[in-house]
């Protein structure tokens, strides 16, 4: 089964890479969706091989919201607030692909360093999980678009259930449903808030909002 | 050396100029058409052979010297490659090194005699060669460093080529299948930049501004070209033969068995390359060195992962 687990997390790290150095919007939304599809598999090859329901439940969730839901809600967000179809980064795209290595670098030297307890943790998890919240953070400070800065954090958050559903396995089904929900929830009120913004100013270009002071 | 190590270099130099054949009839047939014959550049080759050279009076030495260099080195490198789990004819250790940079020095001549032309269009021929063999050269080292670190040949004194490929197994796939995977993939990416086909330079394109490979060799003429032509089939059958080592690991230990593979291997790979010449594209020049940094970037995340 670890074999599985790492084609998976080689799955999210090569999605990683390609958000990082695709310039189209559309693109970096449809490869999230594949990267929240690739982590919707992830309880059923961690956990034990007969599945309880709620396995499945959350499996089925996580797809459903990562890879049907949020590329909707962002598409029409993009739809709407008329977009321009390029990600207008301040780190060019090479360098963007450059840095997303070097930080995959600093995150398997971290995921060394940081043994967790319990007995059965694949080791690539933890370096994956710290390279998604680092490329999660570097896309919200190195993109303009505001829709950029929403992808950045679904990417983040996908760090975070990566770890939490390889590590514990056996996360409370509540918990797990509370971090869905506040991600989508957060991810809805973004949509909308572009939208707003957009229609306020004609742009969603977050780089001009600390010009709005008081 | 075994007679078995030496049926390599034979095949190879038998067969080389056939997998440009076997790419064109497969575009030709993607295309609807019936294509040239498969023995085609044979026939170009033996053609040009028999014309006399044109020089121009501007051009030194060097003009001349490239093409006989460049396939001297292609011979040279051909020599190293080991094929089907067999050892190359020379192995010794540390050789990928010696392969990658008698490519190098092929290139190098390559460019020197398109430079010597004085032309406007080679120049800038071979300034794109250049840069984008650049990039091409630490996919292919990482990538075959991966290789190195998976079956275990990381001394010095074991790091040789042959040993390496004939190490992957079908039991290293399946234990490090992912990583195995990346690797290919850069190399392929490398197969394709190196012998100028498709989504970086499109070989059947006759406008100087969108040219790499073909540019610089405009001014070559009867033999020289000839032996370009070869030297480029030499190199496209060397890194084929590198990339076929490590994705198809039949390893039985019956020579005529694993060559075979190999072989078969090397002709699926040229309906490959046709293949995606057909259904892709060129690049534009300014996507191409992105292409190569994440064929870069798939071999350095593979030796993380092999590192780990």
């Amino acid at each position: 089964m670890s074999g599985w687990i790492d084609v998976v997390m080689v799955a999210l790290i090569l999605t990683n890479l390609v958000v990082l150095g695709s310039s189209r919007l559309n693109t970096c939304i449809r490869v999230i969706a594949l990267q929240g599809v690739a982590l919707g598999t992830l309880p059923l090859m961690a956990g034990p091989s007969v599945l309880p329901l709620r396995m499945i439940a959350l499996t089925a969730g996580t797809m459903g919201l990562k890879g049907v839901v949020f590329p909707w809600l962002l598409l029409r967000a993009m739809r709407q607030a008329e977009v321009r179809r390029e990600v207008e980064p301040y780190v060019g795209y090479i360098w963007s692909v450059v840095v997303g290595l070097v930080s995959l670098g600093v995150s398997v030297w971290l995921g060394g360093r940081l043994p967790l307890p319990g007995a059965a943790n694949p080791t690539l998890a933890v370096p994956v999980a710290l390279f998604m919240i680092f490329v999660g953070l570097f896309v919200i400070i190195s993109r303009r678009t505001a829709l950029s800065q929403i992808l950045g954090y679904i990417i983040l958050e996908n760090g975070v259930y990566a770890f939490g559903m390889v590590i514990l396995g056996e996360v409370p089904v509540l918990v797990e449903l509370g971090v869905l929900l506040d991600a989508f929830v957060a991810v809805f009120v973004m949509g909308i808030a572009i939208y707003h913004i957009s229609r306020e100013f004609d742009h969603v270009d977050a780089d001009q909002l600390d010009t709005l002071k008081g | 050396m075994s007679a078995t190590q030496l049926i390599h270099p034979l095949l190879a130099l038998l067969l080389a100029p056939l997998m440009l054949g076997v790419i064109n009839r497969t575009k030709a047939f993607f295309a609807g058409r019936t294509g040239p014959p498969l023995l085609q550049l044979y026939a170009d080759l033996f053609k040009l052979l028999r014309k006399g050279s044109v020089y121009s009076r501007t051009a030194s030495w060097v003009f001349r010297a490239g093409p006989v260099v460049g396939l001297a080195a292609a011979i040279a490198a051909l020599a190293l490659t080991p094929f089907g789990g067999q050892r190359a004819v020379v192995n010794f250790p540390c050789d990928l090194i010696a392969l990658a940079y008698l490519l190098g020095l092929m290139r190098f001549f390559t460019i020197l005699a398109a430079l010597d032309t004085g032309s406007a269009f080679e120049g800038m021929g071979a300034s794109r060669e250049a840069q984008f063999s650049a990039l091409a050269e630490p996919a292919l080292l990482l990538g075959l460093a991966a290789v190195a670190r998976l079956t275990g040949c990381l001394s010095l004194g074991e790091l040789s080529l042959s040993e390496m490929l004939a190490r992957v197994t079908p039991s290293a796939w399946q234990h490090a299948g992912a990583a195995l995977g990346l690797v290919a993939a850069a190399l392929l990416v490398v197969f394709l930049a190196e012998n100028s086909r498709i989504p970086v330079d499109d070989p059947n394109t006759h406008l100087e501004l969108t040219m790499i490979h073909e540019v610089m060799v405009l001014d070559h003429s009867g033999p020289d070209f000839a032996y370009i032509l070869y030297g480029a089939a030499l190199k496209m059958w060397i890194l084929g033969a590198v990339l076929i080592g490590v994705i198809t690991p039949v390893r039985t230990g019956d020579a005529a068995l694993d060559i075979g593979a190999a072989l078969g291997g090397m002709f699926a790979l040229a309906v490959l390359v046709g293949v995606i010449e057909s259904i892709m594209a060129r690049l534009r020049l300014l996507r191409v060195p992105q292409m190569l940094v994440g064929a870069t970037v798939l071999s350095g995340l593979a030796l993380v992962l092999l590192l780990r």
